[in-house]
């Protein structure tokens, strides 16, 4: 390895880019080369050999990867959950007492409820509201991009964007070039380090998640207000209904299925999320989140059993939303 | 009376939504929600010591643009601290396979499970459907350990160790394995929409599983698949937690979000070098959203609503 980062070190960047985009066109030219290969080659069989070649073509690739990728490894994690530190050897139920003993991981945990309460709850929330008050509106076209535009951007572009809003001047003499320390200076004036404020801190990250959140919110919901059918928005306006009576008495439980569903995404995003906590506090002042603290337990102590425990805790919070899902897909079908 | 009644009705419906504080609240809310993003960029364009020293508010008054901050922070560097041009191409380098190998598995596979008539052929689909919600979490350990050890039962090798690890593959590998269950979902969601007349007709002119394939399917989920791979450029451009496991000890093949990242954290990084760098990250997936809004709108509904 060394001596690869020595050779490496001595390469410019440009030398360093075409390295890689050569190795780049030869790993999509050898995919493209092997896909058309066994595409002409299957085709040439005959009827009766395709009925069983069509699943290895077709599905086996997918599955393949999907049980040594995704489900040998989330059954590995369970047992690494329940080894030592270097997986040597089988320690019980430790990892996981250690989760809910110890006062740091308790924070941790506490941090994680907060989150995936207030995330999908107030994003849903405002999405539904702009959703409701953009509805009929003529051109909802600019507002909705901008309010969407934070789902294309990275959680770290996020992340700088507000630790910019949040930032703070610890002299007095020099002004304030955070929006938020010179909006309170300017009100109070004083303003705090706002990122080491404990417990603001941690509502502050969420706000950031929330910012993200709402336009999916946003863009879902409106969708479904399109498709409650106008005479039961007209009979409801015939009878005198005042719009927000309308919003709580219609338009809510019209689309309540698809509430539901924005609900249950954001919350799942929320459980997961790691790079706003990483990437603004390093996880630090009593803000950090089970996802962080995973790969930090992980990768940085390069303790696999904690690591492994958090991530099989996280695994718990998804399982109900799961289970509902799967449910809720099956009744779909069935109507079908 | 009807008839009369719903024109008005109509229009009453959009003076009411269209009313003057409405728009004005959405309008208000739009802007909330822009005045972060736009002070990034602002910023971006001052000159260092402006951006240190005064708010960006402030420009408006004493406009002094500067594309200093772009300059450095995209060609200036050391072998140690590369420039960010060269995490921008590594980005791309990542992303581009990173659409392509989970979309044509996943359109193989969605093919299968929505025209092949098969035992647990349901129990597939709703197995594949539940692996979407899977954290990213449960799989880093053990994956990590397969790219640099091999699987190893006991003592048979189901999988060598391939030395890939430090080389793009593992991310690539990470990244379509992680896209493939919601790539299949959404494709079988499309797939399985295709008349049955038009499947059966081609199949009765003699059209093998294959044909029916590269002739009739392929052809019509070309929207579909242009909505989901939308979706994954986003998801794997943006990544920060695949990149950062996979990728992250090799600065020759780290992302544009792992560098930041580390931008941000070291206290070295002021805000000049940050908020252009943040800009530069961005840039693509803010084209790539302006410009295929409708698609990916599509894809985003056809996951989330019918699901």
């Amino acid at each position: 390895m060394s001596s690869i980062g020595i050779l490496a070190a001595r390469e410019t960047p440009w030398e360093i880019v075409a390295n890689n985009f050569s190795l780049l066109a030869v790993a999509l030219l050898a995919f493209g080369a092997i896909v058309v290969l066994v595409f002409l080659l299957a085709e040439r069989t005959s009827v009766k050999a395709q009925e069983w070649i069509k699943y290895l073509v077709f599905i086996a690739p997918a599955v393949l990867l999907l049980l040594i990728g995704l489900i040998y490894p989330a059954i590995r994690t369970l047992v690494l959950s329940f080894m030592d530190a270097r997986s040597e050897e089988f320690v019980g139920f430790e990892n996981y007492v250690w989760a809910f003993t110890i006062p740091e991981i308790v924070i941790v945990l506490r941090n994680t409820a907060l989150w995936v309460f207030l995330v999908p709850l107030v994003s849903t929330a405002i999405g539904l509201a702009i959703a409701y008050m953009t509805d009929r509106m003529k051109r909802p076209g600019i507002i909705k991009s901008l309010i969407f535009m934070p789902m294309a951007i990275s959680f770290v572009g996020a992340s700088v964007i507000w630790k910019f809003v949040y930032s703070y001047e610890p002299s007095d003499k020099r002004p304030e070039i955070g929006l938020l320390s010179a909006i309170s200076k300017a009100l109070n004036g004083s303003a705090p380090n706002w990122l080491l404020e404990i417990p603001l801190n941690t509502f502050l990250l969420i706000i950031v998640m929330i910012w993200i959140q709402t336009g999916f919110a946003m863009v879902v919901l409106a969708a479904a207000m399109k498709n409650i059918p106008d005479e039961v928005v007209e009979a409801a306006m015939l009878d005198g209904a005042t719009p927000i009576k309308r919003f709580f008495q219609v338009t809510i439980p019209m689309i309540r299925a698809t509430v539901v569903v924005v609900l249950t995404t954001i919350t799942i995003a929320t459980l997961k999320v790691f790079d706003v906590v990483r990437t603004m506090t390093g996880g630090n002042f009593q803000t950090n989140v089970i996802a962080n603290e995973m790969y930090s337990q992980a990768f940085r102590q390069m303790n696999y059993g904690t690591g492994s425990a958090l991530a099989i805790i996280l695994f718990i919070g998804i399982i109900p939303i799961i289970w509902y899902n799967i449910r809720q897909l099956r009744r779909e079908r069935t109507e079908r | 009376m009807a008839t009369l009644s719903m024109p008005t009705a109509k229009r009453k419906a959009k003076n009411i939504f269209s009313s003057p504080i409405a728009s004005a609240a959405a309008w208000l809310i739009a802007i909330f929600w822009t005045i972060p993003t736009f002070g990034l960029l602002v910023s971006s364009i001052r000159p260092e010591q402006d951006i240190n020293s005064s708010g960006w508010w402030t420009f408006f008054s004493a406009p002094n643009v500067s594309f200093e901050n772009y300059q450095a922070v995209l060609f200036e560097g050391t072998t140690t601290n590369p420039p960010l041009f060269q995490f921008f191409f590594n980005s791309l380098a990542i992303t581009l396979p990173a659409v392509v190998f989970p979309i044509t598995l996943a359109v193989f596979a969605a093919y299968g499970l929505a025209w092949f008539e098969f035992k647990g052929r349901d129990f597939l689909f709703f197995s594949i459907f539940a692996l979407q919600v899977v954290p990213l979490q449960l799989t880093l350990i053990p994956l990590l350990q397969l790219f640099s050890q091999g699987l190893k039962f006991g003592d048979v090798t189901v999988i060598p160790d391939l030395g890939i690890t430090g080389t793009y593959i593992p991310v690539w590998i990470a990244h379509t394995i992680f896209g493939l269950p919601l790539a299949i979902f959404l494709l079988h969601n499309f797939l399985s929409q295709i008349p049955r007349e038009l499947v059966e007709a081609a199949r009765v002119d003699g059209a093998g599983w294959f044909k029916l394939f590269s002739k009739i399917i392929l052809p019509l989920s070309i929207p579909a698949i242009a909505s989901f791979a939308i979706f994954q450029f986003l998801w794997v451009w943006n990544d920060l937690l695949v990149g950062l496991t996979f990728g992250a000890g090799t600065k020759e093949i780290a992302p544009m979000t792992v560098r930041i990242a580390e931008m941000v954290g070291t206290r070295g990084s002021g805000w000049e070098v940050l908020t252009a760098g943040a800009f530069v990250s961005m840039i693509v997936p803010l084209i790539v959203f302006f410009t295929l809004q409708r698609y990916f709108v599509r894809g985003l509904l056809a996951g989330s609503v019918k699901g």
